[in-house]
């Protein structure tokens, strides 16, 4: 009963960056359980995805069925907790995205485990340490028993790296659902995803409207390679789309490089970015919360800032 | 149409909360408290809901102390219509409050529960997906639209690279995300009409439901604190210090 179950993720045929840190994570933790990572994909057509978790070194349960084409929690909980029973597996684990947040606490109740989320160290098979309050405290919270079921934060672990060839089983569960389907609105974008970026450049109230992020904010980004992200007060203004939020709601993101472009540095923002390498801020309010948690701090008007520096990283990159 | 809402009395968002000398909770005393901002997203949509079906009710369940009064007066104000407080003087983890409020669904049979996606304080977001599976009801997290009609609930999430929208045959859970609506003000009319309104206390012992948490904070600290950086005076000295110094352009 000590193996640890990993949900695969996957969209369009591939595995996000957080599918891999799960990999990671349910391997990391199998070593202190004293078991072995098992890693599940559901889906329809999940043959080549089984192949490729397969090279990861783990051992995986593949589960091909029409009523898991798309995600739906109430049929993939079912599903998933099928398969803990019958791989022996205490522990189930996730990233937090938010597939994994909206999935693992039902799985949880189904199971009546206990569950852990946001998980940002491995203390121990049973002891795990967590951020809340906006990650302005940290517990270690120890837990009683089995099943545990757990979501991870994705900054805190490394993706997995192929290595090692598991063996992959093909399962049929009969589970389904109630809930379906209706689509997918995906935001079309050639830049790095948020969750994956070594450089993010975040725009905040400051940069006024949504046209702005397009003239101002992009170019920076496209210069940098970077990825795009917001605050709260952004996206809650209509000047982007939310899945670009960065903060204790949205998304946590640590990159090398974090640019905090017109953002004033709410608390609920400072838990989606602080454990970013290198901060920089550029305000015009110097006053503002941003720059104690700077590296780098830019007193200035931002729509004249950010055009300068687009071209100085321009020139730095063609010499 | 039944709306259960359920409302979490929380620190407000702008308190450095401190850990206790134990480790194992927060510091309770000398804390403004308010209602979790997500369950008043919740309430906003119940009221929202009731507005355009007549002879809908709005009732609201909380879990905590006998002060959570507050924070249910303060959704009463906003035109609930009655209100629940289950009194529990233990933090209750998110699957033992699951538990409590499926009793309190069983008991009221209301269509749709609509809650907060997470509470602020404890960060879990959990509950809500945990009702849902003890109920055996469909849930639409993280939701930015919600449409009833025809026995459904359709429900745009708010999901990582995009937007989703899901069918779910009602009853069924919906937790709120940020942008579901903006919720109202209480009015000076409905604050005097709230105290009057119905608020029945439990003590959660008359439930009879375990709830014995499955995991235990055993140590909580406040993170070290980020240092500020230094202050640059020009764009280039800012890119040549990224290169040069912090080596990451």
């Amino acid at each position: 009963m000590s193996n640890v179950l990993v949900v695969a993720e996957h969209l369009h045929g591939k595995f996000p960056k957080t599918t891999l840190i799960a990999i990671a994570a349910g391997k990391a933790l199998a070593g202190k359980t004293g078991g072995k990572a098992i890693a599940a994909v559901l889906g329809t057509g999940v043959d080549g995805l089984a192949a490729e978790l397969a090279s990861y070194g783990v051992d995986v349960v593949a589960v091909e069925g029409a009523q898991f084409e798309h995600y739906l929690a109430d049929a993939y909980t079912g599903a998933l907790a099928e398969i803990l029973g019958s791989k022996g597996c205490a522990t189930a684990l996730a990233t937090s995205t938010a597939l994994g947040k909206d999935l693992m606490p039902r799985l949880a109740a189904r199971l009546d485990a206990a569950f852990v989320a946001d998980v940002s160290g491995i203390e121990s098979a049973d002891t795990f340490i967590r951020p809340m309050w906006a990650g302005n405290l940290f517990a270690t919270v120890k837990v009683e028993g089995t099943p545990r079921v757990l979501t991870i934060r994705g900054t805190a672990f490394d993706a997995a790296t192929k290595g090692g060839q598991g063996a992959v089983e093909k399962a049929s569960v009969g589970a389904a659902g109630k809930m379906k389907f209706v689509e997918f609105l995906e935001t079309k974008s050639d830049r790095p995803v948020l969750t994956e970026a070594s450089i993010v450049c975040s725009g905040g109230r400051g940069l006024k409207s949504g046209d702005n992020f397009k003239t101002v904010l992009e170019p920076l980004c496209d210069a940098l390679g970077a990825a795009m992200g917001a605050s709260r007060a952004a996206v809650d203004a209509g000047f982007v789309p939310n899945d670009l939020q960065v903060g204790q709601t949205g998304k946590v993101v640590a990159p090398a490089l974090y640019f905090a472009v017109g953002i004033s540095g709410a608390i609920q923002h400072l838990a989606g970015m602080k454990d970013s390498k290198v901060i920089v801020a550029i305000n015009k309010d110097e006053e503002a919360p941003i720059f104690q948690v700077a590296d780098y701090g830019l007193v200035g008007d931002l729509f004249k800032a950010v055009p300068e520096l687009t071209e100085e990283v321009k020139k730095l990159k063609a010499g | 149409m039944k709306i259960l809402v359920t409302v979490k009395r929380v620190p407000d968002v702008e308190t450095q909360l401190k850990p206790n000398a134990e480790g194992t909770d927060f510091v309770r005393d000398n804390i403004k408290w308010v209602v979790n901002p997500f369950d008043e997203i919740a309430i906003e949509e119940a009221l929202r809901v009731k507005e355009k079906n007549a002879g809908s009710e709005v009732v609201l369940v909380s879990i905590g102390p006998k002060t959570a009064q507050e924070q249910l007066r303060t959704g009463l104000a906003m035109g609930a219509d009655r209100a629940i407080l289950v009194v529990a003087d233990e933090n209750l983890e998110s699957l033992a409050v699951a538990k409590v409020i499926a009793k309190l669904v069983e008991q009221e049979k209301p269509e749709i529960v609509l809650m907060g996606k997470q509470a602020v304080d404890y960060d879990m977001g959990a509950a809500g997906q945990m009702l849902a599976e003890l109920l055996g009801w469909p849930q639409a997290t993280f939701a930015s639209k919600v449409e009833l009609g025809g026995g459904e609930a359709k429900v745009t999430r708010e999901v990582d690279g995009g937007l989703e929208t899901v069918a779910c045959p009602l009853p069924a859970i919906v937790t709120a995300d940020l942008r579901l609506n903006e919720p109202r003000y209480a009015s000076l009319p409905g604050i005097m009409k709230a105290r009057k309104k119905e608020l029945k206390e439990i003590p959660v012992a008359d439930l009879g439901i375990a709830t014995a948490p499955k995991a235990k904070i055993v140590k909580l600290e406040t993170p070290p604190k980020r240092q500020a950086g230094k202050k640059v005076g020009t764009v280039q000295e800012l890119v040549q210090l990224l290169h040069d110094e912090a080596k990451v352009i």
